[in-house]
């Protein structure tokens, strides 16, 4: 397998792809943040964001249900929250025992885990359209601008273009290690666990030596251009008088969606 | 292309706005400690070193080997990153691995990533780091050995922050999450402890001249050494009373005004008594540690049926 | 005529003792494009890194009429255009357009001047469409004419390539080829493949532990066999 895999990255020209990096990622991050805001069981506000989503989903020409079909990663973590269910004190909505153990579901516990879940749920779409319809450099450069330090958007940038090449690298010697770790008739390869530790240990002890050594042939290839320690960019981005529009459009449907979830 | 998978990177929507907050203020203080120093300190050459070093960190973390029943063993690195960059190094490299988890696959969220950094990037540095210098005067054998329960150490403390923080957001019961949490990674960190001294020993082996003494004291001061143990200290003393007696945590937080939600009322588990344990809190105990499985087995289950979806 | 390079009696030894140039000395005539052959550990790398100051060694370095010292560093940088045989470490911006700027833009220039830079270099090397591209999308091909890309945006006096046709396939190989043939510039081409050699560049330096062995018409030096063997070479 190729490590294009990672790419989240699905080309097209529509509204939401144009629009300037820095739009995305404050509306993005404002969503969640709203999304944070709203008290449990805001039903209404809730069906609101799903709504934002939707629209924006379908502005960016990826189809009504793109952001649904992915949303589910986050999933598994809602077993942290599933003690909500019956820690919180209120009316008793179902009663079970399991592992002979009486578990009692209260109605307070049950809107709280449910609010969790939507939230979770609702925000990961939102970052999974961000990168969507955000090619992942442009984002670095919204962050840029955003005044995240330029140190670390510089990792971040390094990262991501030797993500791919440090993953081909790891599926060679992962693809190598299973062409070698062949077992006897009838007997369970692999050695123990220390032992299999240890390999995977030397394999990523050689990674990072051969990282280490990158970094010095990179470093020579940034002083073969000029680079004198201090590091510059330059970014290709205007803001026009659309983003900034839609940008406040879309802020202030988050602000109406916090109003309709403090309705009475 | 899946990842193993581990249960610190929280999402949005599982910790408070203020929970959520507080850690991106403690983690942006950090960080802006982490961004002067290595400017200051460190040479022009340590801009590609870090960058090279964070897609390094990403790519060994999907390095795995398996255990036994279907789980595997993997590395979460930030042990590894604080002994072999420096502490102030390894935050920076660390806080790029994860704001690239957030944003390109998110694993882990935006608002919440604040936390996440702090969890798995920053408190990790600190005890990787401030164990190993420690010791980093001493025998081989030594410093392989204190790296290797730095690096174990260093994944119960990410596991305890992170469980301290969905308590005090209300999302999870003090002692079932402590309990769950603590009893999974104790087994994910003995595989990071495993391969972060495996990884340490073919470095030292091939290119002692990265790990050398003078290098490992220049890139923090022995101030590290006193944080490491502190907070070592703080996931030991921590972790058993969160889980054998979680009142008195509740009652501290209700005191100090932390908590909105009353959590007062009993956790799924609480106030079973598994009929072999006469005592109440190892019952306690018992009880956590069978709740614990059954997270591990949902959560093994459901990450096998996500691999499968996206392999 | 000064010659866009001069070298004299250059030596160079690594921190831990090793000799890798031993007295080399040679120049190079504006639109001269010469061939460095011999085995590995010949130092042709050695000396590649010294002709644009990453690694500095005893003798004297001069490009055109400058000489190369640690003040005029930058300088040189500019006028040497050095691409590195592995094009990902040679390529390590994200986007093709930030790798092709990185050189102008370290070099103080206007943004305006950038981007013209930025065309005009991507038009030499006819990858104009691959403006806005991710590198790690590119064939090696691509990547290794994105890579001279990246040092002709610099305006480069001379052009160094490192094993330039390493790993690309016969057509990736043959448009590599052509590129070279077309690029008017001086250049000074490190490689193995001495078919490259034979169609390309009239002249040819041979080096061999630390020395250079041989400096002549190319196909004078390809006649002789028994020279060649000795230097671990081939007949092409």
């Amino acid at each position: 397998m190729h490590s294009d895999a990672f790419d989240r990255y699905h080309h097209g020209h529509s509204l939401i792809h144009d629009l300037d990096p820095r739009v995305k990622v404050v509306v993005t991050v404002a969503f969640i943040l709203s999304n944070a805001l709203l008290p449990d069981a805001a039903w209404l506000a809730f069906l609101l964001a799903w709504a934002f989503i939707l629209i924006a989903n379908a502005l960016s020409g990826l189809g009504l249900g793109f952001t649904f079909r992915r949303s589910f990663i986050a999933l598994p973590f809602a077993l942290a929250a599933i003690t909500a269910l019956f820690s919180i004190p209120g009316a008793p909505v179902m009663s079970f025992r399991f592992l002979m153990q009486d578990f009692t579901i209260t109605d307070a516990g049950l809107l709280r885990f449910v609010s969790i879940v939507i939230r979770s749920w609702l925000s990961v779409q939102m970052a999974i359209l961000l990168v969507a319809v955000t090619e992942f450099p442009k984002i670095v450069h919204a962050l840029n601008h955003l005044r995240v330090p330029t140190i670390l958007t510089v990792i971040i940038s390094f990262l991501y273009r030797y993500l791919f090449v440090l993953t081909d690298e790891v599926m060679r010697l992962l693809r190598a290690r299973e062409a070698r770790s062949a077992g006897a008739a009838g007997k369970r390869g692999g050695g123990s666990v220390m032992w299999r530790a240890r390999v995977v240990g030397n394999m990523a002890g050689q990674l990072f030596l051969r990282s280490y050594e990158r970094s010095d042939r990179v470093y020579n290839a940034m002083l073969a251009r000029g680079y004198k320690g201090e590091l510059m960019t330059i970014h290709p981005h205007r803001f026009q008088a659309g983003d900034l529009l839609i940008g406040l459009l879309a802020l202030v449907c988050l602000v109406l969606m916090q109003v309709a979830g403090r309705l009475p | 292309m899946h990842y193993s998978p581990v249960a610190l990177h929280i999402p949005d929507g599982f910790l408070s706005l203020v929970v959520s907050l507080i850690c991106w203020a403690i983690t942006a203080v950090l960080l802006a400690m982490a961004v002067s120093r290595t400017n200051k300190s460190l040479g022009e050459k340590q801009v590609p070193l870090m960058g090279v070093m964070a897609a390094f960190i990403f790519a060994a973390q999907m390095l795995n080997f398996p255990v036994a029943g279907g789980t595997s063993g993997h590395l979460l690195g930030g042990a590894l990153a604080a002994i072999v960059l420096g502490p102030w190094a390894a935050m920076l490299v660390m806080t790029a691995v994860i704001a690239v988890q957030a944003l390109l696959f998110q694993d882990g969220g935006l608002l919440v990533m604040g936390a996440n950094i702090l969890n798995m990037g920053l408190i990790t540095a600190a005890i990787g780091y401030g164990l190993y210098r420690g010791v980093a005067n001493s025998s081989r054998n030594t410093k392989l050995a204190v790296a290797g329960v730095a690096a174990w150490l260093s994944v119960m403390a990410g596991a305890l922050a992170t469980s301290l923080q969905l308590w005090l957001s209300g999302t999870s019961n003090l002692q079932t999450v402590v309990i769950a949490m603590l009893s999974v990674h104790a087994l994910i960190g003995v595989g990071e402890a495993l391969i972060t001294v495996a990884a340490l020993a073919f470095i030292m082996q091939t290119r002692p001249d990265l790990l050398d003494e003078t290098s490992a004291s220049a890139r923090g001061g022995r101030g590290w050494v006193a944080a490491g143990v502190v907070l070592s200290l703080a996931v030991v003393l921590l972790s058993p009373l969160a889980s054998a007696f979680p009142d008195g945590l509740n009652r501290v937080a209700e005191d100090l005004g932390f908590i909105h939600i009353a959590q007062s009322g009993s956790g799924p588990l609480a106030g079973y008594s598994v009929p072999f344990f006469a005592d109440a809190s190892l019952s306690k105990i018992a009880a956590g540690m069978i709740g614990a499985l059954v997270v591990l087995a949902v959560a093994i289950i459901a990450g096998r049926g996500l691999q499968k979806k996206t392999s | 005529m000064t010659d866009v390079v001069s070298v004299r009696d250059l030596h160079f030894s690594y921190p831990d003792g090793h000799a890798a140039l031993r007295g080399v000395s040679f120049s190079l005539c504006a639109g001269d494009k010469v061939a460095l052959v011999g085995p590995n550990g010949a130092g042709k790398s050695t000396l590649m890194l010294q002709l644009n100051g990453i690694l500095i060694g005893r003798g004297e370095i001069a490009i055109g009429d400058m000489r190369l010292t640690r003040d005029n560093l930058p300088v040189i940088r500019g006028m040497v255009g050095l691409v590195f045989q592995n094009p990902d470490d040679q390529l390590f911006s994200p986007t093709v357009f930030e790798d092709v700027a990185f050189g102008p833009l370290h070099m103080g220039l206007p943004e305006a001047e950038v981007f013209k830079r930025v065309d005009a270099a991507l038009e030499s090397v006819r990858m104009t469409s691959y403006r806005d591209r991710l590198s790690h999308h590119l064939s090696v091909g691509e990547k290794k004419r994105i890579a001279i890309a990246t040092v002709l945006s610099m305006n480069p006096s001379v052009l160094i390539l490192d094993e330039p046709s390493a790993g690309l396939d016969p057509r990736a190989r043959r448009r590599l080829i052509n590129l070279l043939r077309e690029l008017p510039i001086t250049m000074l081409v490190s490689t193995h493949d001495m078919k490259l050699v034979e169609e390309l560049f009239p002249r040819t330096i041979v080096m061999d532990e630390g020395l250079i062995v041989a400096d002549g018409v190319t196909k004078e030096i390809l006649e002789d066999e028994t020279f060649l063997n000795a230097h671990g070479l081939e007949k092409p």
